[in-house]
């Protein structure tokens, strides 16, 4: 099964633990965002599995081997960790020619990958010349290159205009649907909104969250409701003593949690009040990932 | 994992010989490489012109002990002095420019058993070496002993004694230069601190030889500059009887750092 695999993942620089016995499953078919706060560990994480970096503990595997075991690597797994990593005095064509030889990919390959990342036309240029949009196309270009089953990319919509990341969003659904295993590391929870069916939540090298994208939203709710009524004051002492809690929202309403819209709307009905807006919130998700990195990083300021 | 499993997957491994083509492709799709070379060629034929041009001058004014010194050979292959530089250069930046852009990272990523990726550039660096550095000294020789020719000063031909064994031996010392630039960049992984190092080996060291202690004074036998590029003379050394030994113990230093690099390429993260 094409998946990695990472099993007890610490790795420590001198005293710093920037990666603490993470665990986690990049499965094939969906999106995994790699979801984490600046120098969180999934730069690190990320090189650890491309065999970059090695772990002080632990271990991962793509389809069951390491990476350096696998024997035509870019076959099995695509990357790209940093956009900059060209020699900006060679043309992209020769940049891709390179990386296709030296795992004895047909030459063909480098057309096809031009073409499916629309650099086609800027083939023949230097690569030190591309824009920052340019040069993640190229990136994602050589990833493709030997049609491998997992993809990794490390931020790749920083610094994109909105085509471009609206691009790379459609980009990652597509190579997803095709059944690849796709692992996207972002710092912004809306970009994984967009993209991601499962996330991996990471917080200073240690696993937070490990979860489906629709039960991640779920569960990190809030819950709330918003209550637009004739007389709030009145509602809210009835809304209180019914068990809910209750505050002052925007424009005289109220928001109400720990109580469903539907018996607010029963509580509102057998009282004879007149309610203009019963609206359930749909807590953002930004709140909610704030929420969870808050916490873990309050938990290991105590602790350590 | 079952040995029929394993077969396919080894059937279908990489052949290091497409790793050393991907290197070639990274080294002729870079322009610098083509301007490194011409300036190799530019500087070594410019100093041999300019160095024999004079030397019908000098020879004139020689005392008979002195011409009893005359290696017409050795005088027009000092070319090597400034053409191991530039083949350095070479060697280094084949491993320095990939750290200082971040390509090390997309190279390993498509090569990551390290020795075979840190192999293959010393292969082509040997390749590339061996055939430029052979050119430039055979061209030099030919260049310089036309020009003593011309100023009726005696010269020599490739078929005298020594002759072409000094012009041989050049080739390899430049080859071995080359191979020690790839291993002082994969250790500094700088371009700057691999080029100052390079040059403190091949200018420096051999500059300030006269104040070694007696004891560390024979290690300058087998020093570049020094006594490894005896072998570019023809005419017997007391200091060095046997030149090809000295190359020799060169190559055993440019292998013991070759062995430096391989080891922390491998154990280092990049």
């Amino acid at each position: 099964m094409n998946r990695i695999d990472v099993r007890g993942l610490t790795k420590r620089y001198g005293p710093d633990t920037a990666v603490d016995d993470l665990s986690f499953t990049v499965e094939p078919g969906q999106v995994t965002g790699f979801l984490g706060p600046n120098g969180a560990g999934k730069s690190t994480t990320m090189k650890i599995i491309m065999g970059l970096a090695s772990p002080t503990h632990g271990s991962v595997t793509i389809s069951g081997r390491h990476y350096r075991d696998l024997p035509v690597p870019l076959t099995h797994v695509g990357a790209l960790l940093d956009a900059g990593a060209v020699h900006g005095s060679r043309t992209a064509h020769s940049h891709l020619l390179a990386l296709a030889a030296s795992n004895g990919l047909p030459a063909r390959r480098v057309g096809t990958v031009l073409e499916r990342t629309g650099l086609t036309s800027v083939a023949g240029k230097h690569a030190g010349g591309f824009s920052l949009g340019m040069r993640q196309r190229l990136g994602i270009a050589a990833a493709l290159l030997g049609d491998p089953q997992v993809l990794i990319f490390d931020e790749p919509v920083n610094g994109l205009d909105p085509e471009g990341i609206r691009w790379i969003r459609g980009f990652m659904r597509s190579l997803a649907h095709e059944g690849r295993a796709v692992l996207v590391s972002s710092h912004l929870m809306s970009e994984m909104a967009q993209t991601a069916d499962h996330l991996v939540v990471i917080g200073r090298g240690k696993l937070i969250a490990d979860t489906s994208m629709t039960d991640f939203m779920t569960a990190n709710g809030v819950g709330t409701v918003l209550v637009r009524c004739s007389e709030p004051g009145v509602f809210a002492r009835l809304l209180t003593a019914a068990g809910a809690t209750v505050r002052d929202g925007p424009e005289s309403s109220l928001v109400v949690s720990d109580l469903a819209a539907g018996e607010i709307g029963k509580l509102a009905a057998y009282h004879s009040v007149v309610l203009s807006e019963l609206s359930p919130q749909q807590a953002s998700l930004e709140d909610a990932f704030m929420e969870l990195t808050k916490d873990s990083l309050e938990y290991l300021g105590a602790t350590s | 994992m079952t040995a029929p499993a394993a077969a396919p997957a080894a059937a279908l491994a990489v052949p290091f010989s497409r790793t050393v083509h991907a290197e070639w492709i990274k080294f002729r799709s870079l322009r610098s490489t083509w301007y490194t070379l011409a300036g190799l060629g530019f500087a070594g034929l410019g100093i041999t012109a300019l160095g024999m041009s004079t030397v019908g001058v000098d020879y004139a004014n020689l005392t008979a002990a002195e011409r009893a010194d005359w290696d017409p050979t050795n005088q027009s292959l000092t070319t090597y002095l400034i053409a191991q530089l530039i083949i350095g250069v070479l060697g280094i930046l084949v491993v320095t420019s990939e750290h200082a852009t971040g390509l090390i990272q997309t190279s390993l990523a498509a090569t990551p058993r390290r020795h075979r990726l840190l192999a293959a550039k010393a292969v082509l660096l040997t390749g590339v070496a061996a055939v430029t550095g052979q050119a430039l000294m055979f061209i030099s020789f030919f260049l310089g002993q036309t020009m003593l020719a011309a100023q009726g000063v005696p010269n020599a031909s490739l078929g005298d004694p020594g002759v072409l064994s000094a012009v041989l031996g050049g080739g390899v010392y430049l080859t071995a230069i080359a191979l020690l630039a790839v291993g002082l960049g994969t250790i500094l992984r700088t371009t700057a601190g691999a080029l100052v190092t390079l040059v403190s080996i091949v200018f420096l060291v051999p500059g300030f030889a006269g104040l070694f202690p007696s004891g560390l004074a024979g290690i300058l036998d087998f020093w570049p500059s020094q006594g490894a590029a005896a072998v570019l003379t023809t005419l017997p050394n007391p200091d060095y009887p046997y030149p090809w030994l000295n190359l020799g113990g060169m190559c055993l230093g440019v292998a013991a750092v070759l062995t430096v690099a391989f080891v922390l390429f491998r154990r280092r993260d990049v």
